[in-house]
Protein backbone atom coordinates (compact mmCIF):
# COMPACT_ATOMS: atom_id res chain seq x y z
CA UNK A 1 0.00 0.00 0.00
CA UNK A 2 1.83 3.35 -1.16
CA UNK A 3 2.15 5.86 1.43
CA UNK A 4 0.92 9.60 0.81
CA UNK A 5 4.56 10.51 1.45
CA UNK A 6 5.60 8.22 -1.37
CA UNK A 7 3.32 9.06 -3.47
CA UNK A 8 4.11 12.63 -3.27
CA UNK A 9 7.48 12.76 -3.45
CA UNK A 10 8.84 9.60 -5.63
CA UNK A 11 7.93 11.38 -8.78
CA UNK A 12 10.18 14.36 -8.18
CA UNK A 13 13.06 11.88 -9.38
CA UNK A 14 13.00 8.03 -8.44
CA UNK A 15 9.39 7.88 -11.15
CA UNK A 16 9.43 11.70 -12.88
CA UNK A 17 6.73 11.96 -15.62
CA UNK A 18 8.91 13.78 -17.80
CA UNK A 19 12.34 12.31 -17.56
CA UNK A 20 11.08 8.73 -16.45
CA UNK A 21 7.95 8.02 -17.53
CA UNK A 22 8.58 10.29 -20.82
CA UNK A 23 5.36 12.79 -20.45
CA UNK A 24 4.29 15.52 -21.45
CA UNK A 25 7.89 16.85 -22.63
CA UNK A 26 5.93 19.25 -25.46
CA UNK A 27 4.76 22.08 -23.21
CA UNK A 28 8.04 21.92 -21.88
CA UNK A 29 9.70 23.24 -25.38
CA UNK A 30 7.48 26.24 -25.62
CA UNK A 31 7.16 28.31 -22.16
CA UNK A 32 10.53 27.44 -20.73
CA UNK A 33 11.95 31.25 -22.21
CA UNK A 34 10.71 32.50 -19.76
CA UNK A 35 11.12 31.71 -15.87
CA UNK A 36 7.74 33.04 -14.74
CA UNK A 37 5.98 31.91 -17.56
CA UNK A 38 7.10 28.44 -16.55
CA UNK A 39 6.29 28.77 -13.16
CA UNK A 40 2.38 29.66 -13.87
CA UNK A 41 2.62 26.85 -16.22
CA UNK A 42 3.86 24.00 -13.68
CA UNK A 43 1.32 25.95 -10.85
CA UNK A 44 -1.74 25.24 -13.84
CA UNK A 45 -0.74 21.51 -14.66
CA UNK A 46 -0.18 20.38 -10.74
CA UNK A 47 -3.56 22.08 -9.96
CA UNK A 48 -5.04 20.45 -13.02
CA UNK A 49 -3.46 17.12 -12.39
CA UNK A 50 -4.38 17.13 -9.00
CA UNK A 51 -8.26 18.21 -8.83
CA UNK A 52 -8.66 15.82 -12.12
CA UNK A 53 -7.20 12.81 -10.25
CA UNK A 54 -9.30 13.58 -7.06
CA UNK A 55 -12.52 14.01 -8.75
CA UNK A 56 -11.99 11.18 -11.21
CA UNK A 57 -11.07 8.49 -8.13
CA UNK A 58 -14.37 10.29 -6.42
CA UNK A 59 -16.47 8.47 -9.04
CA UNK A 60 -14.42 5.99 -10.49
CA UNK A 61 -16.55 3.13 -8.83
CA UNK A 62 -19.08 4.81 -11.01
CA UNK A 63 -17.68 4.97 -14.17
CA UNK A 64 -19.47 2.74 -16.49
CA UNK A 65 -16.27 1.50 -18.57
CA UNK A 66 -17.58 2.34 -21.94
CA UNK A 67 -17.49 6.29 -21.63
CA UNK A 68 -14.56 5.75 -19.45
CA UNK A 69 -12.27 7.74 -21.40
CA UNK A 70 -14.94 10.38 -22.40
CA UNK A 71 -15.95 10.92 -18.61
CA UNK A 72 -11.44 11.82 -17.88
CA UNK A 73 -11.33 13.79 -20.74
CA UNK A 74 -14.50 16.15 -19.92
CA UNK A 75 -13.20 16.42 -16.53
CA UNK A 76 -9.99 17.35 -17.38
CA UNK A 77 -11.07 19.81 -20.20
CA UNK A 78 -13.94 21.60 -17.96
CA UNK A 79 -10.94 22.35 -14.91
CA UNK A 80 -8.73 23.23 -17.67
CA UNK A 81 -11.07 26.29 -18.80
CA UNK A 82 -11.67 26.81 -15.19
CA UNK A 83 -8.14 27.19 -14.69
CA UNK A 84 -7.86 29.37 -17.60
CA UNK A 85 -10.23 31.66 -16.98
CA UNK A 86 -8.81 32.09 -13.63
CA UNK A 87 -5.58 33.12 -15.13
CA UNK A 88 -6.65 35.67 -17.68
CA UNK A 89 -8.65 37.56 -14.74
CA UNK A 90 -6.08 37.10 -11.83
CA UNK A 91 -2.92 37.09 -14.34
CA UNK A 92 -3.90 38.52 -17.33
CA UNK A 93 -0.04 39.48 -18.56
CA UNK A 94 1.21 36.00 -17.90
CA UNK A 95 -2.03 34.19 -19.38
CA UNK A 96 -1.14 36.60 -22.78
CA UNK A 97 2.08 35.04 -22.59
CA UNK A 98 0.99 31.45 -22.11
CA UNK A 99 -2.31 31.92 -24.73
CA UNK A 100 -2.94 28.84 -26.17
CA UNK A 101 -0.77 26.50 -23.61
CA UNK A 102 -2.96 26.77 -20.38
CA UNK A 103 -6.00 25.01 -23.48
CA UNK A 104 -2.90 22.35 -24.49
CA UNK A 105 -2.69 21.28 -20.71
CA UNK A 106 -5.54 19.32 -22.02
CA UNK A 107 -3.97 16.86 -23.85
CA UNK A 108 -1.01 17.10 -21.68
CA UNK A 109 -0.28 13.35 -21.47
CA UNK A 110 0.82 13.58 -17.35
CA UNK A 111 -3.06 14.35 -16.84
CA UNK A 112 -4.42 11.89 -18.45
CA UNK A 113 -1.58 9.34 -17.65
CA UNK A 114 -2.28 9.76 -14.34
CA UNK A 115 -6.00 9.41 -14.48
CA UNK A 116 -5.90 6.20 -16.10
CA UNK A 117 -2.65 4.40 -14.34
CA UNK A 118 -3.31 5.60 -10.30
CA UNK A 119 -7.00 7.76 -10.30
CA UNK A 120 -8.38 4.45 -11.44
CA UNK A 121 -7.89 2.30 -8.99
CA UNK A 122 -6.97 4.31 -5.94
CA UNK A 123 -8.89 6.49 -3.46
CA UNK A 124 -9.16 9.98 -3.73
CA UNK A 125 -6.91 11.76 -1.50
CA UNK A 126 -3.71 9.40 -2.37
CA UNK A 127 -4.78 9.97 -5.95
CA UNK A 128 -5.45 13.75 -5.32
CA UNK A 129 -1.42 13.68 -3.58
CA UNK A 130 -0.26 11.69 -6.88
CA UNK A 131 -1.59 14.26 -8.92
CA UNK A 132 0.65 17.02 -6.55
CA UNK A 133 3.80 14.27 -6.94
CA UNK A 134 3.53 14.44 -10.70
CA UNK A 135 2.54 18.13 -10.90
CA UNK A 136 6.03 18.45 -8.91
CA UNK A 137 8.06 16.11 -10.91
CA UNK A 138 7.18 18.11 -14.14
CA UNK A 139 7.71 21.37 -12.57
CA UNK A 140 11.25 20.28 -10.94
CA UNK A 141 12.38 19.53 -14.99
CA UNK A 142 10.49 22.83 -16.14
CA UNK A 143 12.04 24.77 -14.03
CA UNK A 144 15.24 23.29 -14.14
CA UNK A 145 15.05 24.07 -17.95
CA UNK A 146 13.77 27.71 -17.50
CA UNK A 147 16.83 28.47 -15.29
CA UNK A 148 19.03 27.45 -18.36
CA UNK A 149 17.34 28.72 -21.26
CA UNK A 150 16.66 32.01 -19.59
CA UNK A 151 19.69 32.91 -17.57
CA UNK A 152 22.00 31.67 -20.41
CA UNK A 153 19.63 32.95 -23.48
CA UNK A 154 18.34 36.35 -22.25
CA UNK A 155 20.50 37.06 -19.33
CA UNK A 156 18.46 37.07 -17.07
CA UNK A 157 16.01 35.10 -14.34
CA UNK A 158 12.37 36.38 -13.65
CA UNK A 159 12.76 39.51 -16.00
CA UNK A 160 16.06 40.70 -13.51
CA UNK A 161 19.30 41.20 -15.41
CA UNK A 162 21.58 38.91 -14.25
CA UNK A 163 24.28 38.83 -17.27
CA UNK A 164 23.90 41.83 -19.05
CA UNK A 165 23.58 41.91 -22.86
CA UNK A 166 25.61 42.37 -25.22
CA UNK A 167 22.65 44.36 -27.20
CA UNK A 168 21.93 46.23 -23.43
CA UNK A 169 25.24 47.70 -23.30
CA UNK A 170 26.86 44.44 -21.29
CA UNK A 171 29.26 41.92 -21.94
CA UNK A 172 27.51 38.96 -22.50
CA UNK A 173 26.21 37.63 -25.61
CA UNK A 174 23.05 35.76 -25.48
CA UNK A 175 22.56 32.61 -26.08
CA UNK A 176 20.40 32.47 -29.09
CA UNK A 177 20.15 28.30 -29.32
CA UNK A 178 18.35 28.46 -25.61
CA UNK A 179 15.78 30.85 -26.94
CA UNK A 180 15.26 28.04 -29.91
CA UNK A 181 12.91 25.16 -28.48
CA UNK A 182 15.38 22.46 -29.39
CA UNK A 183 17.42 23.82 -26.42
CA UNK A 184 14.64 22.79 -24.19
CA UNK A 185 14.94 19.17 -25.72
CA UNK A 186 19.10 18.91 -24.86
CA UNK A 187 18.65 20.49 -21.61
CA UNK A 188 16.05 17.79 -20.68
CA UNK A 189 18.07 15.27 -22.36
CA UNK A 190 21.03 16.14 -19.75
CA UNK A 191 18.50 15.80 -17.04
CA UNK A 192 17.54 12.33 -17.58
CA UNK A 193 21.41 11.68 -18.32
CA UNK A 194 22.47 13.19 -15.00
CA UNK A 195 19.49 11.47 -13.03
CA UNK A 196 20.68 8.37 -14.17
CA UNK A 197 24.01 8.61 -13.26
CA UNK A 198 22.57 9.32 -9.74
CA UNK A 199 20.17 7.19 -9.22
CA UNK A 200 21.88 3.98 -11.86
CA UNK A 201 18.34 1.99 -10.70
CA UNK A 202 16.45 4.34 -13.63
CA UNK A 203 18.84 2.59 -16.23
CA UNK A 204 16.79 0.36 -18.30
CA UNK A 205 18.85 -3.43 -18.69
CA UNK A 206 19.44 -3.40 -22.71
CA UNK A 207 16.90 -5.69 -24.75
CA UNK A 208 19.49 -7.11 -27.04
CA UNK A 209 23.36 -7.02 -26.65
CA UNK A 210 25.34 -7.16 -29.67
CA UNK A 211 27.36 -10.21 -29.63
CA UNK A 212 31.52 -9.86 -30.14
CA UNK A 213 31.99 -10.17 -33.56
CA UNK A 214 31.66 -13.75 -35.35
CA UNK A 215 32.59 -14.98 -39.22
CA UNK A 216 29.63 -15.81 -40.72
CA UNK A 217 30.41 -19.20 -41.08
CA UNK A 218 30.31 -19.89 -37.65
CA UNK A 219 26.84 -20.66 -36.02
CA UNK A 220 25.80 -19.79 -32.37
CA UNK A 221 27.82 -17.04 -31.52
CA UNK A 222 25.31 -15.46 -29.20
CA UNK B 1 -20.18 -5.56 -12.26
CA UNK B 2 -21.90 -5.58 -15.51
CA UNK B 3 -24.68 -3.44 -13.90
CA UNK B 4 -22.69 -0.70 -14.26
CA UNK B 5 -22.66 -0.86 -17.72
CA UNK B 6 -26.21 -0.83 -18.79
CA UNK B 7 -27.22 1.59 -21.55
CA UNK B 8 -29.17 3.61 -19.17
CA UNK B 9 -26.33 4.15 -16.19
CA UNK B 10 -24.15 5.18 -18.95
CA UNK B 11 -26.49 7.94 -20.26
CA UNK B 12 -27.48 8.58 -16.57
CA UNK B 13 -23.24 9.04 -15.32
CA UNK B 14 -23.04 10.81 -18.89
CA UNK B 15 -26.22 13.40 -18.23
CA UNK B 16 -24.76 14.16 -14.68
CA UNK B 17 -20.96 14.71 -15.67
CA UNK B 18 -22.23 17.21 -18.47
CA UNK B 19 -24.55 18.97 -16.08
CA UNK B 20 -21.74 19.35 -13.25
CA UNK B 21 -19.22 20.43 -15.66
CA UNK B 22 -21.53 22.51 -17.61
CA UNK B 23 -22.35 24.76 -14.28
CA UNK B 24 -18.71 24.35 -13.18
CA UNK B 25 -17.26 25.82 -16.20
CA UNK B 26 -20.36 28.52 -16.77
CA UNK B 27 -19.79 29.42 -13.33
CA UNK B 28 -16.21 30.37 -13.37
CA UNK B 29 -16.53 31.97 -16.32
CA UNK B 30 -19.55 34.68 -15.70
CA UNK B 31 -17.94 35.12 -12.10
CA UNK B 32 -14.66 36.30 -13.57
CA UNK B 33 -15.92 38.30 -16.55
CA UNK B 34 -16.11 41.39 -14.63
CA UNK B 35 -12.49 41.09 -13.84
CA UNK B 36 -11.16 40.07 -17.40
CA UNK B 37 -13.09 42.58 -18.81
CA UNK B 38 -11.47 45.46 -16.21
CA UNK B 39 -8.28 43.89 -17.33
CA UNK B 40 -9.13 43.80 -20.90
CA UNK B 41 -9.96 47.72 -20.96
CA UNK B 42 -6.98 48.49 -18.90
CA UNK B 43 -4.69 46.39 -21.12
CA UNK B 44 -6.45 48.15 -24.36
CA UNK B 45 -5.33 51.53 -22.77
CA UNK B 46 -1.88 50.23 -21.94
CA UNK B 47 -1.65 49.08 -25.66
CA UNK B 48 -2.45 52.53 -27.16
CA UNK B 49 -0.55 54.52 -25.04
CA UNK B 50 2.46 51.89 -26.12
CA UNK B 51 1.46 52.08 -29.33
CA UNK B 52 1.63 55.89 -29.05
CA UNK B 53 5.15 55.78 -26.71
CA UNK B 54 3.66 56.64 -24.09
CA UNK B 55 3.74 53.62 -22.01
CA UNK B 56 6.80 51.55 -20.66
CA UNK B 57 5.61 48.15 -18.82
CA UNK B 58 8.63 49.01 -16.26
CA UNK B 59 7.98 52.49 -15.44
CA UNK B 60 4.57 53.85 -15.69
CA UNK B 61 2.13 52.19 -13.11
CA UNK B 62 -1.76 51.12 -13.58
CA UNK B 63 -2.83 54.60 -11.42
CA UNK B 64 -0.84 56.61 -14.20
CA UNK B 65 -2.93 54.99 -17.39
CA UNK B 66 -6.05 56.38 -16.67
CA UNK B 67 -4.63 60.02 -16.77
CA UNK B 68 -2.00 59.58 -19.74
CA UNK B 69 -5.00 57.66 -21.82
CA UNK B 70 -7.63 60.89 -20.83
CA UNK B 71 -5.37 62.47 -23.45
CA UNK B 72 -6.74 61.01 -25.64
CA UNK B 73 -10.13 61.69 -27.59
CA UNK B 74 -11.73 59.09 -28.75
CA UNK B 75 -13.80 59.50 -32.16
CA UNK B 76 -15.89 57.32 -34.66
CA UNK B 77 -15.19 57.20 -38.17
CA UNK B 78 -17.50 56.08 -40.85
CA UNK B 79 -15.00 53.45 -42.70
CA UNK B 80 -17.19 53.33 -45.87
CA UNK B 81 -17.28 57.28 -46.30
CA UNK B 82 -14.24 57.81 -44.58
CA UNK B 83 -14.99 60.42 -42.22
CA UNK B 84 -15.49 61.17 -38.14
CA UNK B 85 -18.79 61.12 -37.31
CA UNK B 86 -20.37 64.00 -35.81
CA UNK B 87 -21.53 63.63 -31.88
CA UNK B 88 -25.47 64.21 -33.42
CA UNK B 89 -24.67 61.21 -35.96
CA UNK B 90 -23.16 59.20 -33.15
CA UNK B 91 -26.12 59.62 -30.86
CA UNK B 92 -28.77 59.12 -34.12
CA UNK B 93 -26.89 55.76 -34.76
CA UNK B 94 -27.94 54.85 -31.09
CA UNK B 95 -24.15 54.48 -30.30
CA UNK B 96 -22.94 54.81 -26.82
CA UNK B 97 -19.28 56.46 -27.53
CA UNK B 98 -18.14 55.42 -23.76
CA UNK B 99 -19.25 51.74 -24.02
CA UNK B 100 -18.60 51.35 -27.53
CA UNK B 101 -16.65 48.06 -28.60
CA UNK B 102 -16.06 47.59 -32.10
CA UNK B 103 -14.81 43.84 -31.56
CA UNK B 104 -18.60 43.23 -30.08
CA UNK B 105 -20.18 44.73 -32.86
CA UNK B 106 -18.60 42.58 -35.55
CA UNK B 107 -21.69 40.13 -35.84
CA UNK B 108 -24.70 42.95 -36.13
CA UNK B 109 -25.59 43.22 -39.33
CA UNK B 110 -26.57 47.02 -38.61
CA UNK B 111 -22.98 47.88 -37.72
CA UNK B 112 -20.57 45.82 -39.42
CA UNK B 113 -20.85 44.29 -42.72
CA UNK B 114 -18.78 41.29 -44.38
CA UNK B 115 -15.84 41.85 -46.61
CA UNK B 116 -15.53 39.94 -50.05
CA UNK B 117 -12.60 37.82 -50.86
CA UNK B 118 -10.88 40.17 -52.96
CA UNK B 119 -11.10 43.36 -50.47
CA UNK B 120 -10.27 41.28 -47.59
CA UNK B 121 -6.68 41.31 -47.52
CA UNK B 122 -5.88 41.05 -44.09
CA UNK B 123 -8.40 37.68 -43.60
CA UNK B 124 -10.83 39.66 -41.39
CA UNK B 125 -14.12 38.49 -43.17
CA UNK B 126 -16.20 41.14 -41.56
CA UNK B 127 -15.37 44.48 -40.12
CA UNK B 128 -17.02 47.01 -38.02
CA UNK B 129 -18.98 50.01 -40.19
CA UNK B 130 -17.86 52.75 -37.48
CA UNK B 131 -14.34 52.37 -36.06
CA UNK B 132 -12.95 53.78 -33.00
CA UNK B 133 -9.67 56.03 -33.41
CA UNK B 134 -8.30 57.67 -30.83
CA UNK B 135 -6.83 61.64 -31.22
CA UNK B 136 -4.45 63.11 -29.27
CA UNK B 137 -4.53 67.17 -30.23
CA UNK B 138 -1.18 69.09 -30.67
CA UNK B 139 0.32 72.27 -29.34
CA UNK B 140 -1.60 74.93 -32.08
CA UNK B 141 -5.28 74.38 -33.10
CA UNK B 142 -6.85 72.28 -35.35
CA UNK B 143 -3.13 70.71 -35.09
CA UNK B 144 -3.09 66.29 -34.70
CA UNK B 145 -0.37 65.18 -32.04
CA UNK B 146 -0.80 61.10 -32.51
CA UNK B 147 -3.57 59.63 -34.50
CA UNK B 148 -4.15 55.83 -33.20
CA UNK B 149 -6.14 53.29 -35.19
CA UNK B 150 -7.38 50.05 -34.72
CA UNK B 151 -5.50 47.16 -36.75
CA UNK B 152 -6.50 43.40 -37.15
CA UNK B 153 -6.02 40.67 -39.47
CA UNK B 154 -4.94 37.26 -39.28
CA UNK B 155 -1.46 35.54 -38.64
CA UNK B 156 -0.91 31.67 -38.33
CA UNK B 157 -3.67 30.84 -35.93
CA UNK B 158 -6.30 33.57 -35.64
CA UNK B 159 -6.53 37.16 -36.23
CA UNK B 160 -4.09 39.32 -34.66
CA UNK B 161 -5.77 42.87 -33.11
CA UNK B 162 -3.60 45.96 -32.20
CA UNK B 163 -3.27 49.48 -32.45
CA UNK B 164 -1.08 51.27 -35.19
CA UNK B 165 -0.22 54.57 -34.01
CA UNK B 166 0.55 58.11 -36.19
CA UNK B 167 2.03 61.23 -35.89
CA UNK B 168 -0.06 64.31 -37.11
CA UNK B 169 1.09 64.24 -40.24
CA UNK B 170 -0.72 61.01 -40.85
CA UNK B 171 2.31 59.59 -42.84
CA UNK B 172 5.33 58.29 -40.07
CA UNK B 173 4.25 56.20 -37.83
CA UNK B 174 4.83 56.52 -34.20
CA UNK B 175 4.67 52.78 -33.26
CA UNK B 176 2.79 49.07 -33.63
CA UNK B 177 1.76 47.61 -30.52
CA UNK B 178 -0.60 44.26 -30.32
CA UNK B 179 -2.64 43.42 -27.56
CA UNK B 180 -4.24 40.09 -28.78
CA UNK B 181 -2.80 37.21 -30.56
CA UNK B 182 -2.89 33.47 -30.73
CA UNK B 183 0.50 33.00 -32.03
CA UNK B 184 2.97 30.62 -31.09
CA UNK B 185 4.84 32.00 -28.23
CA UNK B 186 8.87 32.79 -29.03
CA UNK B 187 7.24 32.83 -32.64
CA UNK B 188 4.78 34.77 -34.55
CA UNK B 189 4.34 36.25 -30.54
CA UNK B 190 7.52 37.79 -31.02
CA UNK B 191 5.61 40.70 -32.85
CA UNK B 192 5.24 41.86 -29.10
CA UNK B 193 9.15 41.70 -28.34
CA UNK B 194 9.99 45.33 -27.73
CA UNK B 195 13.12 45.03 -29.99
CA UNK B 196 11.02 43.97 -32.81
CA UNK B 197 8.30 47.17 -31.86
CA UNK B 198 11.24 49.54 -32.01
CA UNK B 199 11.95 49.07 -35.56
CA UNK B 200 8.60 50.58 -36.24
CA UNK B 201 8.52 54.47 -35.24
CA UNK B 202 10.01 56.82 -38.18
CA UNK B 203 8.61 54.52 -41.27
CA UNK B 204 7.01 56.20 -43.38
CA UNK B 205 3.24 54.24 -44.35
CA UNK B 206 2.70 55.80 -47.92
CA UNK B 207 4.71 56.24 -50.91
CA UNK B 208 5.26 59.14 -53.37
CA UNK B 209 2.45 57.52 -55.84
CA UNK B 210 -0.05 57.75 -52.05
CA UNK B 211 -0.09 53.72 -51.83
CA UNK B 212 0.85 52.01 -48.83
CA UNK B 213 4.56 51.14 -49.03
CA UNK B 214 4.94 50.41 -45.55
CA UNK B 215 5.19 46.69 -45.12
CA UNK B 216 7.14 43.66 -43.45
CA UNK B 217 10.01 41.71 -45.47
CA UNK B 218 11.41 38.20 -45.59
CA UNK B 219 15.27 38.72 -43.73
CA UNK B 220 16.34 42.71 -42.82
CA UNK B 221 14.29 45.40 -44.57
CA UNK B 222 15.95 48.35 -45.46
CA UNK B 223 14.63 51.86 -46.16
CA UNK B 224 12.24 53.96 -45.07
CA UNK B 225 9.14 51.58 -45.72
CA UNK B 226 10.52 48.29 -44.51
CA UNK B 227 10.14 46.30 -41.63
CA UNK B 228 12.34 43.12 -40.80
CA UNK B 229 10.45 39.65 -40.98
CA UNK B 230 10.56 37.62 -37.81
CA UNK B 231 12.68 34.65 -38.54
CA UNK B 232 10.57 31.33 -38.13
CA UNK B 233 7.25 32.97 -37.85
CA UNK B 234 6.79 33.49 -41.83
CA UNK B 235 3.00 33.54 -41.80
CA UNK B 236 3.00 36.12 -38.49
CA UNK B 237 5.31 38.27 -40.44
CA UNK B 238 2.88 38.19 -43.82
CA UNK B 239 -0.31 38.67 -41.31
CA UNK B 240 0.94 41.94 -40.32
CA UNK B 241 2.45 43.80 -43.82
CA UNK B 242 -1.60 42.11 -45.05
CA UNK B 243 -2.93 44.37 -41.94
CA UNK B 244 -1.02 47.36 -42.53
CA UNK B 245 -1.63 46.92 -46.47
CA UNK B 246 -5.36 46.88 -45.43
CA UNK B 247 -5.77 49.28 -42.94
CA UNK B 248 -3.90 51.83 -43.91
CA UNK B 249 -5.17 51.76 -47.66
CA UNK B 250 -7.70 53.20 -49.87
CA UNK B 251 -10.07 50.27 -48.49
CA UNK B 252 -10.19 51.52 -44.74
CA UNK B 253 -9.17 54.45 -43.58
CA UNK B 254 -6.50 55.73 -46.16
CA UNK B 255 -8.74 58.13 -47.33
CA UNK B 256 -9.41 59.68 -43.59
CA UNK B 257 -5.25 60.12 -43.20
CA UNK B 258 -4.86 61.75 -46.71
CA UNK B 259 -7.72 64.15 -45.58
CA UNK B 260 -6.27 65.05 -42.04
CA UNK B 261 -2.51 64.61 -43.51
CA UNK B 262 -3.75 68.64 -45.68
Amino acid sequence: MTSAKEVVFKPLFDNNPIALQILGVCSALAVTTQLSVTLVMCIALTSVTAFSNLFISLIRNYMPSSIRIIIQMTIIASLVIAVDQFLQAFAYEISKSLSVFVGLIITNCIVMGRAEAFAMKNPPLLSFLDGIGNGLGYSVVLIVVAVFRELLGSGSLLGVEILPLVSNGGWYQGNGLMLLAPSAFFIIGFFIWVLREVKTEQVESPEFRIAPHASHSQEGAI
Amino acid sequence: MSSKDTVVKTLVVAFFLCVVCSILVSGTAVVLKPMQDANRVLDRNKNILSAAGLYDPQTTSNEEVEGLFSQFTPRLVDIRAGRFLEAAEVTELGIDLANYDQRTVITDPELSEALSSEEDLADVKRRALYQMVYLMEGQSEGELDTIVLPVSGYGLWGILYGFMALEGDANTVKGLAFYELKETPGLGAEVRNPRWQALWPGKKVYADDGGVALTVVKGAGSGEHEIDGLSGATLTSRGVANLVQYWLGDDAFGPLLKQLAI
